[in-house]
């Protein structure tokens, strides 16, 4: 476990003290489609080493918010930043330059392509040779080893043949698939939108293991998911969006499931919950 | 999962060869159009032993090669999930502008077969274009485009063939002999067999390979991976037309006429080649290779219907039954799961 995620745990209370800079930070963020809108100003921080849950009604915002911090959309009004910097994402390639890895819902994965050939999807590795240089061939052979070792990293062994399609994986396979990819090439935030919506008891806890090993190698993660038990278990923090805002941000030691939950709905507000963090979130 | 009647040992003995048929045939596409290649030579040497002599093999490569070269960017398009039906007619207004600016406006050979070249590159973009600017489905695009590349076609032309006599040598050099032992082929065979092998290296071995696969396969997954997947289109599109300039190229060799009434069935026999070489209609999944064993199938069937003596109606119907039978061999290899 790294020491970002014992500070983040070291407050008896169980409220987050977060400091230093965020890795990811979003500031006011508003997106509309037409008269709809999508985010009424949002802001959320993303601490190194941590995992932030993003929950929320259906049309509460999370997609949008999430695709607005990967570069799937581009934002009306606010702004992003990474370490304090503030940075502009024109399409997924400027985030994933930036070091932002997304698993979509859809999970962007190419079925009819082996596993090797996903992995690298995008970001094929030249070979070295001639034929690499002028004909710009593929290295195959060197693509394969490398995602071999990257599933064995992060402890994917049901996957034994590597140039396998995969169509011809399960759901939970595919889903370990795409979170190699985002571990492999997200140097600073990996972004997972509903990892265990798809998937059985058992795959669903490989993916939590697989969340928390990216934790403990200090990569932080933002985690969208309906699934209240799979957040409590993982989150650090629980960023709860309703109609386009943040109705607020608690962690699983200061509230229960079921206040989470009616945070989400409205039946209730996080200060009737009982502020849990003072965050500035809160007050939007 | 609880099975509540065991197979007896027969049936999932006969279920498990299935299987291993199945995902051997979804990894590797071209097996399928080889072994088809392989059984029809066999049974129509049987039927007339003449078919398989040399004379009768290199004419029907010969005959082969237009089509084929035609069916590789067919098989390009058909790979991104789109279809073109302007195959033909692309090819042939690339023809015309070739024979007629050669012998009618004193064009040099070389220079002339690029500008055809440059035209199959124009209508291959303006195809892309309509299909990635303006999203409209390729089959609609490439059927608008169909009729009009024919109009300007046949307004270019006259209507009036152009014949080898009056072409320079650089225009018929594809129809020159080459003599590999007892078979005779012609340039036009070589550079449509270099040409298989250049794609098949850029289609497998490249990055702009893996691109066209996964455009095909899911556009949105290949977006969402950072593939500028309308770049990947328009390239494609692009890259057939200059493919089809040179199969316009390669069929005056072989016909030694440049004529607006040549490659009256091109498009459908293209997209034939393609389905019957083991490429899916749905995109993504395919090989080029089988595309050769596609377009060399037909002509074999071709070829050895007439040799055995048989009317030629059953040809056409032997290739709508591969069609069919192609095509449902593909739903069912896609069909595999674990």
């Amino acid at each position: 476990m790294s020491t970002e995620v014992d500070a983040v745990r070291a407050s008896g209370d169980g409220r987050p003290v977060m400091s230093g800079t965020p890795t990811l930070e979003a500031r006011g963020l508003v997106k509309t489609f037409g008269h709809v809108v999508g985010l009424a100003g949002v802001s959320l921080q993303l601490y190194p080493g941590e995992v932030l849950a993003i929950i929320g009604d259906n049309g509460a915002g999370k997609s949008t918010l999430i695709k607005c911090l990967s570069g799937a959309l581009s934002v009306d009004e606010g702004e992003i930043l990474m370490d304090g910097t503030k940075v502009e994402f024109k399409s997924p390639t400027d985030a994933r330059q930036a070091g932002i890895e997304t698993v979509y819902q859809t999970l962007a994965v190419a079925p009819a392509l082996d596993i090797a050939s996903n992995l690298y999807l995008g970001r094929e590795i030249r070979d070295s040779g001639l034929l690499g240089k002028v004909f710009r061939k593929l290295d195959t052979r060197g693509m394969r080893a490398k995602a071999r070792e990257q599933l064995k990293d992060l402890g994917i062994g049901t996957i034994q043949d590597i140039t396998q399609k995969v169509e011809t994986l399960s759901g939970g396979q595919r889903q370990a698939v795409a979170v190699a990819r985002a571990a492999a090439f997200g140097s600073k935030v990996v972004i997972l939108d509903e990892p265990t919506a798809a998937l059985g008891v058992r795959e669903s806890g490989q993916v939590l293991a697989l969340i928390k090993r990216l934790r403990s190698r200090g990569l932080p993660v933002i985690l969208i998911s309906h699934n209240m038990p799979h957040v409590f278990e993982v989150a650090d923090r629980i960023h709860i969006q309703r109609l386009g805002r943040c109705a607020g941000v608690i962690t699983p030691r200061s509230h229960t499931m079921e206040e989470a939950v009616a945070i989400m709905t409205g039946a209730t507000t996080l200060d009737e919950a009982g502020d849990a963090n003072g965050s500035a979130d809160a007050a939007l | 999962m609880t099975a509540v009647i065991e197979p007896t040992g027969e049936v999932r003995e006969s279920q498990e060869l299935g299987a291993r048929i199945q995902h051997t045939l979804h990894r590797h596409p071209a097996i399928g159009p080889a072994s088809v290649l392989v059984v029809s030579v066999v049974v129509f040497s049987l039927i007339n032993h003449r078919f398989v002599n040399a004379t009768n093999l290199s004419l029907l490569i010969q005959q082969a090669a237009v089509l084929a070269t035609l069916a590789i960017g067919q098989t390009m398009i058909i790979l991104t999930a789109g279809i073109d039906l302007s195959v033909g007619a692309a090819a042939i207004l690339a023809q015309m502008v070739m024979a007629q600016t050669a012998a009618n406006n004193g064009v040099p050979g070389v220079l002339a077969i690029i500008l055809g070249i440059a035209v199959g590159a124009l209508t291959g973009f303006i195809n892309g274009f309509l299909v990635t600017r303006i999203k409209l489905p390729p089959f609609i695009v490439t059927l608008g485009t169909l009729s009009i590349y024919t109009a300007i076609g046949l307004r270019y032309s006259n209507g009036a063939s152009v014949y080898a006599s009056a072409m320079p040598n650089a225009l018929i050099w594809t129809g020159n002999y080459v003599n590999i032992g007892p078979y005779q082929l012609t340039t036009g065979v070589i550079l449509m067999l270099v040409l298989f092998a250049v794609t098949s290296f850029a289609l497998t071995r490249t990055a702009w390979g893996r691109h066209v696969y996964s455009t095909g396969d899911d556009p949105e997954a290949a977006r969402l991976s950072g593939i500028k997947t309308n770049r990947v289109l328009l390239s494609v599109y692009l890259t057939a037309g200059i493919i089809y300039a040179l199969a316009a190229w390669i069929l005056i060799g072989r016909v030694g006429v440049a004529s607006t009434n040549n490659l009256t069935n091109a498009n459908l026999d293209s997209i034939t080649a393609v389905v019957i070489g083991g490429t899916s209609l749905f995109g993504g999944r395919g090989a080029v290779l089988g595309t050769l064993f596609g377009a060399l199938i037909v002509q074999v069937f071709q070829s050895g219907i007439s040799l055995a003596g048989v009317q030629s109606l059953y040809q056409v119907l032997a290739e709508g039954i591969l069609v069919i039978v192609a095509v449902a061999l593909d739903q069912w290899i896609r069909k595999v799961r674990r």
